[in-house]
């Protein structure tokens, strides 16, 4: 349902006038400068596409945008996004959002958006503290986050924003970070998946949660630390060194040596993105003792729900007589003599 | 049975001109589908009638008990009927517990038609009576005709074959063709509508329409010493034309569809379950071929919010629900303020603070339509004064919505929702259409675009997403008066303000200057009102005029802003009371408007006002 005829952009063309205000070196401005690198990739018209947004330091993201662009209240820019794409289904929406925004106050929506099935692209924005209220911790910050409002270590269970968003029943799940390379890639994946294409982002809050995945994002060891999946390659890492296995006792994954290249041996899994089993499995591996799954994790669309929905509602129109004069007058009625 | 009448001042023959008759029963008895079945029966006679549909908040309450009681009332006749009615002349029980919690109201010397079938030891304990107060005395002040409908009932439909319970389903017609029979009423179209209820099993349809014409045919041929008798109310002299009955969540639907049309726009209507604002969504959800997008969101906050969302992307948003549900969409209406989009919002208004009362009415959500959101946000808000008026408000709403780029609140309430009443069918082709134009080309200087610059009414441009070189950011954050990009600036936010005040008070331009709706326009009292209180305001106005009482009716369709000349209008009055189920809200608005010494006349109890009450009070205001 997205733009038919690819334009000719470049990256300037969807650069706003507006005057980028987060804090320098946040990691919001590699992500929006990725989105705005991929999207002239895409072929896709400035004028039909729509950024959606909530609030927080995130969902500043559509002002910088030379698009159209809706920064609405906070947690609630999936039932926004699903009235516009319901009204109109030809638009390309992308809705920003973060762990706080999308995690916590929204959390709701973004479950129904992700079951419904609604045809865009989320970006949630993982920096695991809460940035433009200052500092607290957020739904997806580690247990022990000292914080203004966890002085002592914060003592809840963090989400896992994956884990939450297959569970919704999620069709389309990825990973990427901040400054990595592969981020517009893993947008490309999303935006070609028809339905609600969930992309999780960890985001680098420089201020309050500085460094937090430098465990797995830092440049040094980073073959060591990540998992990159693509679809029919195995799941390989440390310079194809180590690989993922299925524990096939426990029913759990495992971390196995690769000798000399024989991964078959090893049995190392060949990523399969429609593998909905393996796919809770890869959002559930934990980071330490796993490296940190990223890229495409699953892949498998169904009928959107405007697709669905709105065909239903063409049908039921098909043959109907739509005079208001009819309408008015259903039910039983009696005339009165002049 | 009794006779009095409802206007007895104005008596002219021994006929009765209206007829009050309320059917109550077990929440499981089907007194709802009696009560609709009699109107329609009622409409089709040609009486004009009004009705008060009161019923549990619990679906099926555990049976007999006196919480389970549920009733329905109308009031006809062969003269204008605005109310409900005070008192009934007839009441029917169909058990103890609805004899006990409905009898204080029936009119001394009024009709009781009681089912002994139900006064069993059992049912009496459970409605707290020690005997059964058919034996004791106790209901001397009335006529009492009790017999064993459900013998009656159960014998009537023997041939059937049907099951006890089945059969005794059956009671509610049995009871309606003994009703149809005391008003001179055809059965043909009843029995017309229960061959088409129960099309997929004939032995149902037959056993009740069995059922119907055993209560008819008893009333026939009974011999019951002149307690019951027939009684035939004329039709009403009505101006000639297509007539039907509607509710006001019918009506409302039916604006909305019309309103929506006359933007030359489609409509999105964005809900969530809640009672008794659910009935709209029910209705548009069967009209999607008028243009109607229905959308059940996850909550009240998603359903406004997604109906923001299609009007940003050039649809007619519509959201609707009930106080608790309006106050979780508060937050998002902000919004819709702050982006100038239009919106029609609903609140269907029930009683009580939170949970209160969900199923019976109030008007104590005006503060929350004008007042009740943070920041200086302002929105126009109508009132509907009955089931019909619904249905001109709906398509007002729109029109408001859509030419001054504004969400609009539109107040009715579970009374008005509820309740039915006859309805000259009207000409949509009469209806100016008030079409919404787009944005297609940049409209600032030197090819600029200004999302926030503002036409005569001070409304903004409406831009669809997907026109080309008209990208544009909007948002929440206070912005510049002209781009429309973020500006806390102390100017920014001030001339901001302002203008979003001035465009919602310059509605008060395009609307009628405020008419009285009976006597005169200055006088010794003026009693305003707004939305459902209509009907009994203006009776009780009626009934003290024909007193010679110096009394006139102003009700307020135009909340928020209101009527340029009311102010102005009002002080021609010594004296201003206002009817209200509330505890004074709308007087507070009129003293803070006009400094006019407006006062209350408060009731909430969950039940319309009275003719009687409102009566009271004029005699007192002018004693």
């Amino acid at each position: 349902m997205n733009a038919i005829t690819p334009i000719t952009t470049t990256l300037k063309d969807w650069e706003s006038d507006q005057e980028v205000r987060w804090c320098p070196g946040c990691g919001d401005y590699a992500i929006l400068k990725a989105v705005q690198r991929t999207l002239p990739d895409l072929g896709l018209d400035p004028a039909k596409t729509v950024f959606v947004s909530g609030i927080g330091c995130s969902s500043r993201f559509p002002y910088y945008m030379a698009t159209y662009g809706f920064h609405t209240i906070h947690g609630r820019a999936p039932a926004f996004a699903t009235g516009i794409k319901l009204s109109n289904p030809e638009l390309d929406v992308w809705l920003v959002t973060g762990d706080g925004d999308g995690m916590s106050i929204g959390g709701n929506h973004t479950f129904h958006l992700i079951r419904r099935n609604v045809n865009l692209q989320i970006m949630l924005f993982n920096n695991e503290i809460y940035g433009l209220t200052k500092g607290q911790y957020s739904p997806t910050s580690r247990v022990g986050t000292n914080s203004p409002t966890s002085p002592l270590g914060s003592v809840d269970r963090p989400a896992s924003p994956c884990a939450f968003a297959l569970g919704a029943g999620g069709r389309f799940i990825a990973r990427g970070f901040d400054v990595s390379k592969n981020l517009p890639d893993v947008l490309k994946a999303a935006h070609a998946h028809q339905g609600a294409a969930f992309v999780e982002i960890f985001q680098n809050c420089i201020v309050y949660n500085k460094d937090v995945f430098e465990d797995f994002a830092a440049p040094k060891g980073a073959e060591d630390r990540q998992l990159w999946l693509a679809n029919g390659e195995p799941m390989l890492f440390a310079k194809g060194t180590q690989g993922i296995a299925l524990d096939s006792e426990k029913l759990t994954l495992k971390v196995v040596d690769v000798v000399d290249g024989d991964w078959q041996g090893a049995g190392v899994i060949v990523h399969d993105v429609t593998n909905r089993s393996v796919a809770h499995m890869l959002v559930e591996m934990p980071f330490g003792p796993f490296p940190m799954a990223l890229g495409v994790i699953y892949d498998d669309p169904r009928p959107t729900y405007e697709g669905e929905l709105l065909s239903q509602d063409e049908k039921a129109r098909e043959g109907k007589n739509t005079d208001l004069a009819r309408l008015l007058a259903k039910g039983q009625t009696w005339t009165v003599e002049a | 049975m009794a006779t009095q009448l409802a206007e007895p001042e104005v008596r002219t023959s021994n006929a009765p001109e209206a007829v009050v008759v309320r059917f109550a029963g077990d929440s499981g008895d089907g007194m709802q589908l009696t009560g609709g079945q009699f109107t329609l029966s009622t409409a089709l006679s040609g009486n004009d009638l009004a009705t008060f549909p009161d019923f549990p908040a619990e679906i099926r309450a555990p049976q007999g008990t006196l919480f389970g009681v549920s009733a329905f009332q109308i009031n006809f006749g062969s003269t204008e009927i605005d109310t409900a009615g005070d008192a009934p002349d007839v009441l029917v029980a169909m058990n103890p517990a609805a004899l006990k919690t409905n009898v204080q109201a029936l009119k001394p010397g009024g009709l009781i038609i009681a089912d002994t079938g139900e006064f069993t030891k059992r049912n009496l304990e459970k409605a707290k009576y020690e005997v059964s107060p058919i034996d004791d005395g106790s209901l001397a002040k009335w006529n009492v005709l009790a017999f064993d409908i459900s013998a009656l009932t159960l014998e009537s439909v023997k041939p059937f074959g049907l099951g006890n319970k089945e059969a005794l389903r059956c009671k509610n017609m049995w009871t309606l063709g003994l009703a149809l029979w005391m008003f001179d009423r055809d059965r043909a179209p009843l029995i017309e509508w229960l061959q088409n209820k129960f099309k997929k099993n004939p032995v149902l349809a037959e056993a009740n329409i069995a059922a119907l014409n055993a209560g008819h045919a008893y009333g026939e041929t009974a011999e019951i010493g002149g307690q019951l008798h027939k009684t035939h109310l004329d039709p009403v002299p009505s101006p000639a034309g297509l007539y039907r009955t509607v509710t006001g969540a019918e009506a409302v639907a039916l604006g909305l569809v019309v309103g929506t049309q006359l933007t030359g726009l489609k409509m999105f209507f964005g809900g969530y379950p809640i009672t008794p604002a659910s009935s709209i969504l029910h209705y548009l959800a069967g009209m999607k071929e008028y243009g109607v997008t229905t959308f059940q969101a996850e909550d009240e906050i998603a359903a406004i919010a997604s109906a923001i969302g299609a009007s940003y992307a050039g649809h007619l948003g519509v959201t609707s629900s009930s106080g608790p549900g309006i106050a979780l969409k508060g937050e998002a209406m902000g919004l819709a303020v702050m982006t100038e989009l239009p919106l029609v919002i609903i609140n269907s208004q029930r009683g009580g603070p939170s949970t209160g009362l969900p199923t019976k009415t109030e008007q104590s959500d005006l503060y929350q339509a004008v007042y009740g959101r943070n920041g200086d946000t302002p929105m126009p808000v109508i009132a509907a004064r009955s089931p019909s008026d619904a249905f001109e408000c709906a398509i007002e709403a729109c029109r408001i919505a859509t030419q001054y780029m504004t969400p609009v609140i539109l107040l009715t309430d579970g009374y008005i929702a509820n309740a039915a009443e006859p309805w000259k069918v009207p000409d949509v082709t009469a209806y100016k259409p008030f079409p919404v134009q787009f944005l297609q080309q940049p409209n600032g200087p030197d090819g600029t675009l200004l999302p926030y610059a503002r036409d005569e009414k001070g409304a903004r441009p409406w831009i669809k997403p997907g026109t080309p070189g008209l990208m544009h950011r909007i948002g929440g954050i206070e912005k510049n008066p002209g781009t429309g990009n973020l500006d806390y600036s102390p100017a920014a936010h001030q001339a901001m303000t302002d203008a979003r005040h001035d465009k919602v008070n310059g509605v008060a331009k395009g609307i009628p200057a405020q008419e009285v709706t009976l006597g005169d326009t200055k006088g010794k009292l003026a009693v305003v009102g707004w939305g459902s209180s209509y009907g009994p305001i203006l009776q009780a106005v009626r009934r003290a005029r024909a007193k010679g009482l110096d009394v006139s009716h102003v009700h307020v369709r135009h909340i928020w802003p209101l009527p340029e000349n009311l102010g102005d209008l009002l002080r021609g009055y010594e004296k201003i009371i206002v009817p209200e189920m509330n505890t004074g809200q709308f007087k507070t608005v009129l003293r803070d408007q006009f400094l006019v010494d407006a006062r209350p006349l408060n009731k909430t109890s969950g039940q319309p006002f009275t003719i009687a009450e409102i009566e009271a009070a004029i005699e007192g205001a002018l004693a």
